[in-house]
């Protein structure tokens, strides 16, 4: 008889290795499922982790790609982690994403085709403040009327899908664009173009912002009340309240730290690798930063790890595709599996297993 | 009432699942998957009966993998739920490949003789095909079972307070799982009555929400199965208004349009949800005390 053991703490030992033990898990349910699918599991899997960055003949593109693909699930996911520490599931993060790519597009647009060095940081502010104001909806919500915030920011994805389609079809449209849905292309426009820094990187802006979400993060976690306050509230809600934090400011600045990061994330999706405002520029990445949250245990520095590898999925999964011809919702069902084995081996965490007789309390 | 048919079978067996104390967040997962089951077994064998068999069993074989998760290896409730939602979009457009485009063999309406012939009524009431009637009967059921019976009182004991239940001698965790899988199997019937009847065809991501419209529909209905009846039926009426709205050709943009039901479906959350003069919401003094609270006999 197997018995589960509560521990007086979370294992700091388990804690690392659970992500580990997590992805090892997905890989040989991976493998089945390629298996199933008719693939070579160890050529499939080889081709997802490995031949993105060390095959001679991919590495190359793919590499760079990485980083860019890691640079918006890192942010949104930094953001994430700050609700999710608190007890605050803002699950809507694609939203807000798309939300914020929309109105820093808009502003970029607006100065076409004027050229300064002040239009990218001020398309940088509107999407941050876009992703702000569309996470604020569950946010003011949650506090004045008590409604369930993940229920809300989840339906508001909805709806900024359909703005989206409708900022794309009608008012963002590209005037020149001969009636093609999508806005004009910000590649072609160098004040709003959020460019490679160094050639051959990858590293646009994003990246960047990425890296300064990461230290912040764990600079407000580590050294600062407001994080103390945020890890008080999600594990102890009662002793939070005596300690005197109030929950209705913790709530609003939990969602706004990751509506603005998210809305951040899309802008620089969108003057970059997405390059404009079409019906579908958004790829999921706000559910799929969920994952990375996760998988990097809400640690700053595990988010970076995580979005890394998840990035790897991606880019390896297209690569797959290509070269394998597995389906590219395979990749989507593998990220699924590997948050389900990361929550499953979570309870070696929190439990110790006991093997034998249950003895009588 | 063809509109709120998947709705209401969703919110049915979530209300079942909350009612035992446990959040499945994963219904939109679940119905999908569903959908793409039934949709490929019917196609497969020709008979929509077996389909709707075959989503039953997928989504309830889905709502397992919930169910071991949370109730024996203690996960969090909510991110596993997200999983189930994240794999089983992933899952059904992986099976959905080869099933894109195809019709899916016709449901036959039940004949109900003269009575479909009254004016207004006959279409609106006695027109539809048998699962409409059958998921009627399905609400009623679970209010008659819920509110009479000793299953339906022992759901709710472990809903309400798992630690008393568990004194009382009554399987937590047992009582939770089997709850869980009635959830997913009505989820992924109102899965497949989207697939094999609503629309009637197979696309990637076509359950658009409607798993988390039948939560907030739990959360409005005060978690009484009668009023989830209104609720879905309510919320199905508002989808066809802006349907036809839309084919009327109306000068609102399409996009406005389509985007209504959710915009209600937040604005009645919050109508719920928030609270009254001294006293805390409706929505949060009607659920179950234990919802979302993990069980270990131990603590």
């Amino acid at each position: 008889m197997i018995t589960l053991e509560k521990r007086p703490q979370p294992s700091k030992l388990w804690t690392a290795i659970t992500p580990v033990l997590a992805v090892i898990a997905t890989m040989i349910a991976g493998g089945f499922m390629f298996a199933i699918l008719g693939k070579d599991p160890f050529e499939a899997i080889r081709t997802i982790f490995w031949d993105p960055l060390f095959n001679e003949q991919f590495a190359a593109f793919s590499r760079p790609q990485l980083l860019v693909k890691a640079a918006p699930l890192i942010l949104i996911a930094i953001g994430l982690s700050v609700g999710f520490r608190a007890g605050v599931w803002n699950i809507g993060a694609e939203g807000q994403y798309i939300i914020g790519a929309i109105c820093g597009a808009a502003v970029g647009l607006a100065f076409y085709p004027t050229e300064s060095f002040f239009i990218f940081p001020l398309m940088v502010i509107a999407g941050a403040l876009g992703g702000l104001a569309w996470a604020m909806i569950p946010g003011i919500l949650k506090v004045k009327f008590h409604t369930n915030e993940i229920l809300v920011s989840l339906l508001l994805v909805y709806v900024a899908e359909f703005i989206l389609a409708s900022m794309a079809l009608g008012t963002l449209r590209n005037p020149e664009g001969n009636g093609f849905p999508g806005s004009r292309n910000l590649k072609e426009y160098p004040s709003a173009f959020n460019a490679e820094l160094l050639p051959g990187s990858g590293a646009h802006w994003g990246v960047v912002a990425a890296i300064v979400a990461v230290i912040f993060a764990y600079v407000l976690f580590s050294k600062h009340m407001m994080g103390f306050h945020i890890r008080l509230a999600g594990q102890a809600p009662k002793a939070a309240r005596f300690g005197g934090v109030e929950p209705a400011r913790l709530i609003l600045f939990c969602l706004g730290v990751s509506g603005m990061l998210a809305g951040m994330a899309g802008l620089f999706e969108v003057s970059g690798p997405a390059g404009q405002i079409s019906i579908d520029f958004n790829v999921g990445y706000g559910f799929t930063a969920i994952i990375v949250a996760f998988l990097g245990r809400l640690n700053p520095f595990g988010i970076l790890l995580a979005g890394l590898l998840m990035a790897l999925t991606y880019i390896g999964g297209e690569l797959a595709s290509f070269m394998l011809g597995v389906p590219t919702a395979a990749i989507q069902a593998f990220q699924g599996m590997l948050l389900f084995f990361l929550l499953a081996v979570d309870v070696l965490t929190n439990y110790r297993i006991r093997f034998g007789k249950r003895g009588i309390a | 009432m063809v509109a709120a048919t998947p709705i209401l079978l969703a919110a049915l067996g979530e209300l079942v699942v909350e009612k035992s104390g446990v959040l499945n967040l994963g219904v939109e997962g679940m119905m999908i998957t569903g959908a793409i089951c039934g949709f490929a077994i019917a196609v497969e064998t020709g008979s929509p009966v077996l389909g709707f068999i075959a989503a039953a069993i997928g989504g309830a074989l889905l709502s397992l993998i919930f169910g071991i998760l949370t109730q024996y290896l203690l996960s969090n409730q909510v991110a596993t739920g997200l999983a189930l939602t994240l794999f089983g979009l992933g899952l059904s457009s992986l099976i959905g490949q080869g099933y894109v485009g195809i019709r899916p063999p016709a449901v036959e309406k039940l004949n109900l003789g003269p009575l479909s012939d009254i004016p207004f009524f006959g279409p609106v009431l006695f027109n539809h095909d048998l699962m409409v009637y059958l998921t009627l009967a399905l609400c009623v059921a679970i209010w008659a079972v819920l509110k009479y019976s000793r299953a339906g009182l022992i759901l709710r004991a472990v809903g309400e307070n798992h630690d008393a239940a568990h004194a009382l001698g009554y399987k937590v965790i047992h009582v939770r799982l089997l709850a869980i899988s009635f959830g997913g199997a009505c989820a992924g019937l109102g899965g497949a009555y989207l697939s094999l009847i609503r629309v009637p065809q197979w696309t990637e991501g076509m359950t658009a929400g409607a798993g988390w419209i039948a939560l907030a529909i739990v959360v409005f209905a005060s978690w009484r199965p009668l009023r989830v009846l209104l609720g879905a039926y309510l919320f199905g009426g508002v989808t066809v208004l802006q349907l036809n709205l839309q084919a009327a050709g109306f000068s609102i943009p399409v996009e406005y349009l389509s985007m209504s039901p959710y915009l209600i479906t937040i604005a009645v959350l919050v109508i719920m949800s928030a609270p009254r003069k001294g006293k805390k919401g409706r929505a949060s003094l009607a659920a179950p005390a234990c919802l979302g609270r993990a069980f270990h006999a131990s603590q």
